[in-house]
């Protein structure tokens, strides 16, 4: 009953989470959005999930695991690049440049 | 079928290995000139024998419903066209091969002493050898496209050999005069093939000229347009107007070359294509009317010429092509065994001529050698009273003379009067062929009048070769005269092998070439001429040739003319002549000249070197720089740009998810 | 409406403003605060769609950890007031606004499949299985029998992540 509205807003969020990763040029912020995605999915998963069975809560549980273990991995790089370039602008961090 | 037509592969194979072995002579050891003469000739001696054999076997048993074919192998099976390597027997190819075999095998007798000085000896053999070839295939050919294969060789082995002293650059430029002219003509050829193929769904000659009156309506415009685009074809090859240019400029090539392509072989197989063609053109009137007309017009028009020129080769080129004109007319107005009769006589005369000048050059080229002179030995002024010095050459040449003069019992008298008699009898039909007949009456004067010219200014009167020279004059050796004696019998009887109807034994060789041309008779009118008729015809051709001579006996004067190099220019209607009525240079002003233009300002600066070269080889190298610039932008090193570009990957995707 | 319904609204609403108000917010602690609160509002929608145990470990996990970790890096890099050249000028929002537009429209269309009938379970599936074997039992049965490996394997994954980020942060190796 609910699955339509829930998958209107997961829709919603995880567009808004797509145009601001693409909008902000802070890093940490980028990672927000991005999180912000993760959590978009979550409730797709979930909503359904009442529909279908828990293994959708299973798999919601495996995406806040990887997302809490990638968090931690990405931020501490940003620290190491903050260190060198004094920066988080990913404007800045172009040193991979073709 | 008789046994020994079988042979009919191993004439046409043999000069082939001729050319194959004198050509590798050529490359690597070139002064073995024993060796060279003995292959040359000898594999055109077997080729004659050979010819004789098959020959025989057609006499004996003359194909009359349908003529013998040899196929060999399948060459082009390609859909509904299916052309085989065949080869076609009949009363016709027999004369012609019979021709061709022996007239060659008399001017490869006589090379060997004429060419035996010359570096190239080699190489010479070889190109003729493969000329023999080629003309073989021409003239045996079953199908068209084997004849074609024929027609382009023999125009290849034409180039070669016009070209052959080619470190002259004029005598390279006369090669591919005759080549680029021909292809104009071959054009034709083609055009003529493509729309028969379309037509009748075949290309052997039996299976186009059986299904033809079925196919085409008489008079009707797609066997007008195919005639016509032959006998574009045949001007080419028979060099008549427009495409005649090329054989005054061939005479750059040896003499022997010239006798035996530019006057007995290769310039009559468009005749020979007419002849063979006859149901084609009998059904088509106009075109049939076209070709005798342009025959006349070019045998009238080239003998003007020739009463003026002053190279001895070149009063025999044109009178080549005069002649040829004259076997045209015959084949146009319906008479195809006048035509071929024309073709047989005209072999033996016309190369009788062309050799006995070459002989009387290779006489003047010896004494001018002695004294180093570099006068021109092939211009008459530098003639004059050979009969004394020359007396065998003088008689056999005056033989032939007699024979293309048209005086009576010789043969060239037989064949041109048929030819005239038969225009005159299609007067009776339609007034517009008493016309042409009048036109090959003055052009037959004409010709009687510049051949006895060329006789009196070289042989006749004093010699204007030069005090010292004089002594070194003499007769050509036997390996060279000895084929002129046998020319010059065939010359004065070839003629019986179609006498007149009034004459008993009469028209041996239209009865026999019968079976090949009684397709066209049904679209020819009755050919009739009363006794009474053919008889003052006959007296009317003899008065013409008599007039002919006596004029110019009478009226040019050896005496008065001076040595080449003091002879005064021109002018009038003479210097017209003497410049061809200024055909070349017409050519050049509305064909040469705007191509050349447009080759080099439109087709090589602006199509290939702005076009190709510029836009497309240099523009596509400069655009996939260019795209390739545009991709190394996207290589920015900034996370936002690879983001974005991500995605609008995903949205692409997921559009295309959304099915 | 229903109350749920008109619940599930309020809190919808909420986690939308609120996911917007992140994105736009020039200071990065301001939008961290903003996407706590947009959890939070995710975490009630849980609760109405039978989700306890999930509701739980958001609210735990999510807001609880992996926020104050973002919020303790923004702290420590001292980014809290946020520089001029954060956000993209008008230009880029417009592209922003199109993109994120076209997204919303693509997989709202996608939303709309529906599932096939033999997956569905019929009536109130979970809140039986919550009866039965509470909130917690109720995720036991997928996550320790059908997803065993790979529950073992993000243990690995999490000890993975941590050993990263020590050695990636650390000022001398």
């Amino acid at each position: 009953m609910l699955l339509g509205p829930s998958l209107m807003v997961s829709v919603i969020l995880f567009s808004l989470g797509v145009a601001g990763v693409l909008f902000r040029r802070n890093a940490i912020v980028i990672f927000m959005c991005i999180e912000l995605m993760l959590n978009a999915v979550n409730l797709t998963f979930v909503a359904l999930a009442q529909q279908l069975g828990p293994e959708g809560h299973a798999i919601v549980f495996f995406v806040m695991a990887v997302a809490a273990a990638e968090a931690a991995v990405g931020l501490a790089i940003m620290i190491a690049i903050y260190r060198h370039k004094e920066s988080v602008n990913v404007k800045e961090i172009n040193l991979l440049r073709g | 079928m008789p046994a020994s037509v079988g042979w009919v592969w191993l004439v046409i194979l043999l000069p082939f290995l001729g050319f194959l072995a004198n050509g590798t002579l050529s490359l690597f050891r070139p002064d073995a000139k024993r060796a060279v003469s003995t292959i040359g000739v000898g594999v055109l001696v077997l080729s004659f024998v050979f010819a004789l054999v098959v020959s025989s076997g057609v006499f004996a048993h003359p194909p009359h419903e349908a003529p013998y074919i040899l196929t060999y192998w399948t060459w082009i099976p390609a859909g509904s066209l299916h052309i085989d390597v065949a080869f076609q027997v009949d009363q016709l190819s027999v004369v012609m091969l019979l021709v061709v075999t022996g007239i060659s095998m008399l001017i490869h007798i006589f090379s060997v002493g004429y060419m035996g000085d010359d570096a190239s000896y080699a190489r010479y053999f070889a190109y003729l050898n493969l000329f023999v070839f080629f003309m073989l295939i021409l003239i045996l050919g079953a199908n068209f496209p084997a004849m074609f294969v024929g027609w382009e060789g023999v125009g290849l082995c034409s180039y070669l050999l016009i070209g052959f002293w080619f470190e002259n650059k004029p005598f390279a430029d006369a090669g591919k005069k005759a080549f680029i002219v021909n292809r104009i003509g071959d054009f034709g050829f083609l055009i003529a093939m493509f729309m028969i193929f379309h037509a009748t769904g075949s290309l052997n000659f039996v299976d186009v000229f059986h299904e033809a009156p079925h196919l085409f309506e008489v008079g009707g415009t797609t066997i007008t347009l195919i005639t016509l685009a032959m006998f574009l074809g045949c001007t080419g090859k028979s060099a008549q107007i427009p495409l005649y240019t090329w054989l005054p400029d061939a005479m750059a090539g040896p003499t022997p070359v010239s006798a035996l392509i530019h006057a007995a072989t290769m310039v009559t197989a468009g005749v020979y294509l007419v002849a063979r063609s006859n149901v084609l053109f009998a059904m088509a009137p106009v075109s049939s009317f076209v070709v005798a007309a342009v025959g006349v017009a070019t045998a009238f028009f080239a003998a003007t010429i020739a009463t003026k020129q002053w190279d001895i080769k070149k009063v025999l080129a044109y009178s080549t092509v005069s002649q040829l004109g004259f076997m045209f007319l015959g084949v146009g107005v319906g008479a195809y065994a006048a035509g071929i009769f024309h073709l047989v006589t005209h072999a033996f005369f016309k190369a009788l001529l062309f050799l006995g000048s070459g002989s009387i050059i290779y006489a003047l080229h010896r004494a001018y050698h002695h004294t180093g002179s570099h006068e021109d030995a092939q211009d008459m002024r530098n003639m004059g009273g050979l009969r004394r010095l020359m007396p065998w050459t003088a008689g056999l040449m005056w033989l032939a003379t007699l024979a293309i003069a048209g005086v009576p019992g010789f043969s060239g008298f037989f064949s041109k009067d048929e030819i005239l008699a038969m225009t005159f009898a299609r007067g009776g039909d339609w007034n517009a062929f008493y016309v042409l007949w009048i036109v090959g009456v003055v052009a037959a004067l004409l010709t009687a009048f510049y051949m006895t010219r060329m006789m009196i200014y070289t042989f006749h009167g004093p010699n204007r070769t030069g005090g010292e020279e004089e002594k070194h004059l003499h007769e050509a050796p036997w390996v060279m005269t000895g084929p002129l004696v046998v020319l010059g019998i065939g010359s004065v009887i070839a003629g019986i092998i179609n006498l007149p109807a009034v004459l008993p034994m009469s028209g041996w060789l239209h009865h026999w070439l019968e079976p090949v041309t009684h397709l066209s008779l049904d679209y020819l009118p009755e050919l009739h001429l009363s006794p009474t008729t053919e008889w003052a015809l006959l007296g009317f051709a003899t008065l013409i040739a008599a007039v002919g001579m006596l004029a110019a006996w009478n009226f040019l004067k050896p005496e008065r003319l001076l040595p080449a190099k003091e002879a005064p220019a021109e002018t009038g209607l003479q210097k017209t002549l003497v410049n061809k009525w200024y055909v070349d240079e017409l050519y050049d002003t509305i064909v040469v000249r705007p191509i050349g233009w447009l080759s080099d300002r439109v087709l090589w600066r602006i199509v290939d070197a702005g076009i190709i070269d510029g836009l497309l080889v240099n523009g596509s190298a400069t655009a996939t720089r260019a795209v390739g610039w545009i991709g190394s932008r996207l290589q920015n090193g900034r996370i936002g740009t690879y983001m974005f570009f991500f995605v609008i990957g995903s949205l692409i995707l997921l559009r295309a998810l959304l099915r | 409406m229903t109350q749920l319904e008109v619940v599930f609204w309020i809190f919808a609403a909420t986690a939308i403003v609120s996911a917007f108000l992140c994105i736009t917010r020039k200071s990065p602690v301001a939008s961290a605060l903003w996407l706590v609160v947009t959890l939070f509002s995710l975490a009630a929608i849980f609760v109405l769609l039978d989700a306890h145990f999930i509701a739980a470990i958001q609210v735990l996990v999510y807001a609880g950890a992996i926020m104050v970790l973002f919020l303790f890096v923004i702290m420590l890099l001292n980014l809290g007031r946020g520089g001029p050249s954060d956000m993209l000028g008008w230009a880029g929002r417009l592209v922003m606004l199109a993109i994120g537009l076209l997204m919303a429209v693509e997989l709202w269309v996608l939303s709309r499949a529906t599932p096939d009938e033999g997956l569905l379970m019929a009536g109130e599936p979970l809140q039986r299985l919550t009866e039965q074997h509470g909130a917690v039992g109720m995720i036991s049965e997928p996550l320790y029998r059908t997803y065993l490996v790979p529950f073992e394997l993000t243990g690995m994954l999490l000890l993975a992540a941590i050993v990263g980020a020590l050695v990636l942060a650390k000022r001398r190796l």
